[in-house]
């Protein structure tokens, strides 16, 4: 059962996530990217830390979320090549029922279609190991980039304009509160279900098979049905978030904004570093530090972002890569329900 | 999309004979990397960039009004120092540690080395004219720049220069013995550390001279860096670590690959092509091995 501090702490979040869009006004567009970033934190951390898969594929599966959603928003009402093809001219408008009908069907769409990808591609890619996995979902990120920025009918090089939000809603603010409801949703119903695979014998799999790989196959667990599901749930949620995105920006370009490996790529695996991967809190405190660092700084070191980006890198994997819930973990071992043996601790301060 | 290469006997011969040229360059790329990936075990992926980076150094010189083939001397020299200098920096306190950081923190010198490319060099596409003239071979229907069968001339004969150089002198020997087994040769005196630094600095003047002679052959660009890594990559995982020969065949293999790719696909999915080969390439060797029960590691 939720222990009553731990209730306190939760309705806290909640009545403050739900109070922020009204009380931050005119954050609410960075407020959204927030919970997206938390979002592909958390999964990334299902594999990066629990399973010990450092993936960079995730990209691939909010990339096509975003497309997806996107596609079947115009697709279900409008024939889609004569959409991509005008490039975001208003030769079409949606109704309001109609933009709500298709934003809701292509988020299903998004959530489900990249679950099943990565099912169908998790028995080939998730049998590789180490960094030979690393670099196959690099690949496999990147080349999903490519190939859509060269088909037509999605937009190809151009871009793909998603529907713009029915204009016949007179509130000037439901566009930025529509969607950060959508993400904040997304967020708990993410958060919800990350912590009961943290409370379940899942999360024990995933960590043996992380420890050892072989010995867990060994003990008689079917390692690879595990990681498939695994994948699963991480690509479920990443395509939620695509979708949320691509709706939010209102412009997809295949390499710039939906297999935005450069960005959003390495973001999400930054942020669950920094937060301390391998913990329930770390990337919900790492997404969020990250977030605030970008959005505060970047605009003051205009231009040299990446190179601050790039720089940020190196120094949190060279020197954190336990990230901050692992330095307070070493700090004060107490609160993480470590029992510490006083004399065996000073022993081995005498040792040294 | 229509197959004009099949219908075209000739279009054949030259994307063979694009690629071949092409893929020898590759495979110099991906010789430093399996260079450091043997001796250090580390995978950068920032060796795309260091590429380019050598490649910027030779169009810089081109720039003052020197041929840019002197970039194949000059680019090695300086880009040996940058591999120093990255290693001391960086690279030294990843050595010892899991593979990841390593993928990690090279990519973010690669995201590093692309932004400060992008400020010096600016975003456009760029090459350097060599002014060596095309060749025309089979009635004017095949043709080939000169320069690219110079850049093979001379990834040849840097790699030949490299090979005996790794046989014969005491720095090569102190590098072999560092590859074979760390712990022992630095118990038998060699300075591991330096000998680290120098397999990084070399592997940084290898990628000089392929970027100085991409700067001649094809284009340069700040954002290009990444497909580089890939295909050496690519190349290594297929011919393995310190094997010269398979080195060179599967380089020009990759060259031809994507030459032909490039007709039959289109230009605009030759990087799509390029890294999809990577991820089919891995998941063959995972099928190919999971019938013995083992796995990639």
């Amino acid at each position: 059962m939720i222990k009553q501090k731990d209730l306190i702490l939760y309705s806290g979040l909640i009545i403050l996530g739900l109070a922020a869009p009204y009380l931050f006004s005119a954050f609410k567009v960075q407020l959204t990217y927030l919970c997206v970033l938390i979002v592909l934190a958390m999964t990334w951390n299902l594999q990066g830390g629990e399973m010990g898969y450092n993936t960079f594929g995730n990209i691939l599966f909010y990339g096509l979320g975003m497309y997806l959603t996107a596609s079947v928003q115009v697709g279900m009402f409008f024939p889609l090549a004569e959409w991509t093809e005008s490039g975001g001219e208003k030769t079409f408008v949606h109704t309001t029922a109609q933009y709500f009908q298709g934003i809701g069907v292509g988020l299903l769409v998004s959530a489900i279609v990249p679950a099943i990808i990565a099912g169908a591609i998790g028995y080939a890619i998730l049998g590789l190991r180490g960094h030979y996995f690393a670099i196959c979902t690099l690949g496999l990120g990147i080349a999903a980039g490519e190939i859509a920025g060269g088909i037509e009918i999605i937009g190809a090089g151009q871009g793909f304009t998603t529907p713009p939000f029915p204009a016949e809603i007179v509130d000037t603010e439901a566009r930025g509160k529509f969607f950060y409801f959508l993400s904040f949703a997304l967020l708990v119903g993410t958060f919800i279900f990350v912590k009961y695979i943290y409370g379940s014998r899942f999360r024990l799999i995933l960590n043996a098979i992380r420890d050892n790989e072989d010995k867990a196959e060994a003990m008689g667990i079917q390692t690879m049905k595990y990681k498939i599901v695994g994948w699963m749930c991480s690509a479920f949620f990443c395509g939620l978030a695509g979708g949320i995105m691509g709706g939010l920006i209102g412009y997809i370009d295949s390499t710039d904004v939906a297999f935005d490996g450069r960005e959003m790529g390495v973001f999400m695996v930054l942020m669950a570093i920094l937060g301390g991967k391998g913990t329930l809190w770390g990337p919900v405190i790492g997404a969020t530090l990250f977030h605030f660092f970008k959005e505060g700084l970047w605009t003051l070191i205009l231009g040299w972002q990446y190179v601050a980006l790039g720089v940020l890198i190196v120094v949190i994997v060279v020197y954190f890569p336990e990230g901050l819930m692992g330095w307070l973990r070493e700090k004060y071992p107490e609160r993480f329900g470590e029992v510490i043996d006083e004399k065996d601790r000073k022993a081995q301060v005498e040792l040294k | 999309m229509d197959f004009l290469i099949f219908k075209a006997p000739m279009l054949m011969v030259q994307a063979s004979l694009d690629g071949i040229l092409l893929g020898i360059l590759f495979a110099l790329i991906a010789y430093g990397m399996a260079l450091q990936w043997g001796v250090m075990n580390i995978i950068n992926i920032a060796q795309g960039d260091l590429v380019i980076l050598g490649g910027y150094i030779a169009y810089t010189i081109y720039l003052w009004g020197i041929h840019p083939a002197w970039g194949v001397i000059i680019s090695p020299i300086i880009m040996f120092f940058v591999g120093w200098a990255l290693y001391k920096l960086v690279i030294n306190k990843v050595v010892d540690r899991d593979l990841f950081i390593s993928i990690l923190a090279t990519f973010g010198i690669a995201i590093v080395f692309q932004q400060l490319m992008n400020f010096i060099f600016g975003a456009d596409v760029v090459v350097a004219q060599s002014e060596y003239g095309t060749t025309m071979l089979f009635d004017n229907s095949v043709t080939l720049p000169n320069s690219k069968i110079f850049s093979a001339f001379i990834s040849v004969l840097y790699a030949v220069a490299l090979v005996i150089y790794m046989k014969k002198s005491r720095l090569g020997r102190a590098i072999r013995a560092t590859a074979q087994n760390a712990r022992a040769a630095k118990i038998l005196g060699v300075d591991t550390e330096k000998v680290y630094a120098a397999t990084f600095g070399i592997n940084a003047a290898l990628c000089g001279i392929a970027g100085a002679l991409i700067s001649i052959t094809l284009t340069l660009h700040p954002y290009v860096g990444l497909p580089y890594t890939v295909r050496s990559f690519m190349i290594v995982i297929v011919a393995g670590l310190g094997n010269l020969p398979a080195v060179a065949v599967s380089g020009m293999g990759l060259g031809l690959f994507e030459e032909f790719a490039d007709y039959i696909l289109g230009t605009e999915f030759r990087i799509g092509a390029v890294f999809m080969l990577l991820v089919l390439i891995l998941v063959y060797r995972r099928f190919k091995l999971s019938k013995k029960r083992e796995y990639l590691k």
